[in-house]
């Protein structure tokens, strides 16, 4: 990739826990105990990096409910934010969810947990400077590899960024109707161990309703609901864990494993969630109730196709200017159009 | 000679493929295992992204949009008729292992239940070699199989505190080494200044399944000076190919 001579810092002002570098995933370790990590909702991760012009695995900031404070430094950095609906202040005007905008060196974003979603990504035109570890910069805080040293990102951390050559952009929302994604029914495959469990606690499980716990991180949410019960014990010889496999132990609560979990374990598998629904999951906050559906492989893999065809559709972006917005959002985003007016290097 | 497969085909979601040779620890159904590994990784089916030994089954991760299910079942079997026993890499591992009571934080508590002195636990646990039947749970983690009968012993009721890196455990009939800190439901009953997982070496990993193991009994000083030498890169454990 060409990139201009320069290089400019994203400096963080604030972080509250959980906000990571995150590419596409380590991928080619699992054989050594090594999950993926990467992004909690790859549809987010992928849509913020392709509205700047970054390839879609590329790295960027994962940002929990904890939030984000920062600013650029030495140079403006074009900047791409979404996932959840989360509720984003640049220079303390309020900003669309899903937005493209250029972060004047000194300006301010503000990504604060808004009216729903757990993620949001912040994609930067260009390269983050972290060393790759086994071929990826995603962050395993558990076991403390990947990112940056390892760890969450901190108040007082500088990312210096090598800047791609990209027109900036002006400041625009994100058209991702695909981020808006109700809850309602998340689809799985059955298996690999739905036959520890009979028929009627299958039945059960189907049924629900479910409800995601207070207790979920990237490695696992553990869901409230009817208790399952195994039809031939809870301890099977731990095997391979794939990435929204949904295990149910002794205490028959199942707890779906995510992006950071364990790379094999020994608790039956009831499902696993299909690839295009774990952002969806990965999405709702402790509280939110749902269903499982059951679909075939078919069903599911019909689902990646469409997923896939969205993101190869490109990204429109639309200036904020010609959107219909209200008349107290208008106005503050006039006064942010002077504020980057008046200090933009073009 | 021509192994006899039939194994179960399990979907774990659209994109992985489990092919379980069984549901128990056992050497046979291991080396089956390990065999469909090696041939897959000699000749990977396009559109197959990792394959995951573990004691029992290989999980194989797949790209769903590169290769159909059914077209990697049709392989996989296909792969299968013309296997012939695995016999192995043939690494054999020893691994330094410090069984001082500073160190070995359950050896007197498990040596208790089992009905041992601490010498008698610690010369049959350093005896022994062990077949490494998979890594997995964390980075570098290994599960050691083979393990004495008197030092066969069952999994704590409710987990101990974490543990040091390099701890080396017994539990559940089995053995393990642990390169993170970690509360584990095992007995620590030793600890190797190796470090089974080092992100920035240039071998980030040691040791794979289908490896041997053994363990040789080093003294606190020894421990302390390996340690250092592993802290810097080194690789202080020995290795033997077959």
């Amino acid at each position: 990739m060409r990139t201009d001579a320069s290089e400019a810092i994203l400096r963080i002002l604030s972080a509250g826990p959980g906000a990571t570098l995150q590419d596409a995933g380590r991928h080619g370790y699992l054989r050594f105990g090594v999950t993926a990590a990467g992004p909690m909702d790859q549809l987010a991760h992928a849509t913020a990096n392709l509205a700047v012009g970054n390839p879609a695995g590329a790295t960027a900031i994962e940002v929990s409910v904890g939030g984000i404070e920062l600013t650029a430094e030495g140079a403006p950095l074009s900047i791409a934010v979404a996932g959840g609906e989360f509720s984003l202040r640049l220079d303390g005007k309020p900003l669309p969810p899903a937005v493209l905008l250029n972060l004047e060196a000194g300006a301010v974003l503000k990504v604060r947990a808004g009216g729903r979603g757990s993620w949001c990504y912040l994609a930067v035109a260009g390269r983050f400077i972290v060393p790759t570890v086994l071929g990826s910069h995603a962050t395993h805080t558990r076991t403390g590899f990947g990112g940056l040293n390892g760890r969450a990102l901190a108040a007082g951390d500088r990312l210096a960024i090598e800047r791609s050559v990209s027109p900036t952009p002006s400041l625009s929302a994100i058209a991702a109707p695909w981020l808006d994604r109700p809850l309602d029914a998340i689809c799985v495959v059955l298996g690999p161990q739905h036959d520890y469990f009979a028929d009627d606690q299958i039945a059960a499980f189907l049924a629900g309703p479910w409800t995601v716990s207070a207790k979920v991180d990237r490695m696992a949410y553990y869901l409230d609901g009817p208790g399952l019960t195994h039809a031939r014990g809870y301890n099977i010889v731990s095997d391979g864990i794939a990435m929204g496999a949904i295990q149910v132990p002794g205490d028959g609560r199942p707890i779906v494993l995510m992006a950071d979990r364990q790379s094999t374990g020994g608790y039956p598998k009831i499902a696993t969630i299909i690839g295009p629904d774990l952002g969806r999951l990965a999405q709702a906050r402790p509280g939110a109730v749902f269903r499982f559906e059951a679909v075939t492989i078919g069903q599911a893999v019909e689902a990646r196709r469409s997923e896939a065809a969205l993101l190869a559709r490109g990204i429109v972006v639309e200036p904020l200017m010609r959107t219909e917005l209200s008349s107290e959002f208008l106005l503050g985003l006039n006064l942010i159009d002077g504020v980057v007016g008046a200090e933009g290097s073009g | 000679m021509t192994l006899q497969f039939d194994p179960r085909f399990l979907d774990a979601g659209e994109a992985a493929l489990v092919v379980e040779f069984g549901d128990t620890v056992d050497p046979v159904i291991n080396d089956r295992v390990l065999a469909l590994d090696a041939a897959l990784r000699a000749d990977p089916p396009t559109g197959a992204r990792e394959f995951v030994p573990t004691y029992r089954s290989l999980m194989i991760h797949y790209d769903p949009l590169g290769i159909d299910r059914e077209t990697l079942v049709a392989i996989v079997r296909r792969m299968m008729t013309g296997l012939t026993e695995w016999r192995g890499e043939g690494t054999t591992w020893t691994l330094p292992c410090c069984y001082d009571p500073a160190l070995a934080e359950d050896l007197d508590e498990a040596a208790k239940i089992l009905g041992l002195t601490r010498d008698d636990a610690v010369a049959l646990h350093t005896k022994a070699t062990y077949r490494v039947y998979m890594c997995g749970f964390t980075p570098g983690q290994i599960y050691l199989g083979d393990v004495p009968e008197q030092l066969k012993i069952s999994r704590r009721a409710t987990p101990r505190p974490p543990h040091p890196a390099g701890a080396v455990s017994i539990g559940g009939g089995l053995g393990t080494v642990v390169p993170f800190v970690m509360p584990t439901g095992w007995y620590v009953i030793g600890q190797t200044p190796e470090r089974l997982f080092a992100a920035e070496r240039q071998d980030a990993f040691l040791i794979q399944a289908g490896d041997l193991v053994r363990f040789e009994p080093i003294d606190l000083s020894t421990f302390r000076d390996l340690a250092q030498r592993a802290a810097s890169g080194e690789i202080v454990a020995r290795k033997r190919a077959a």
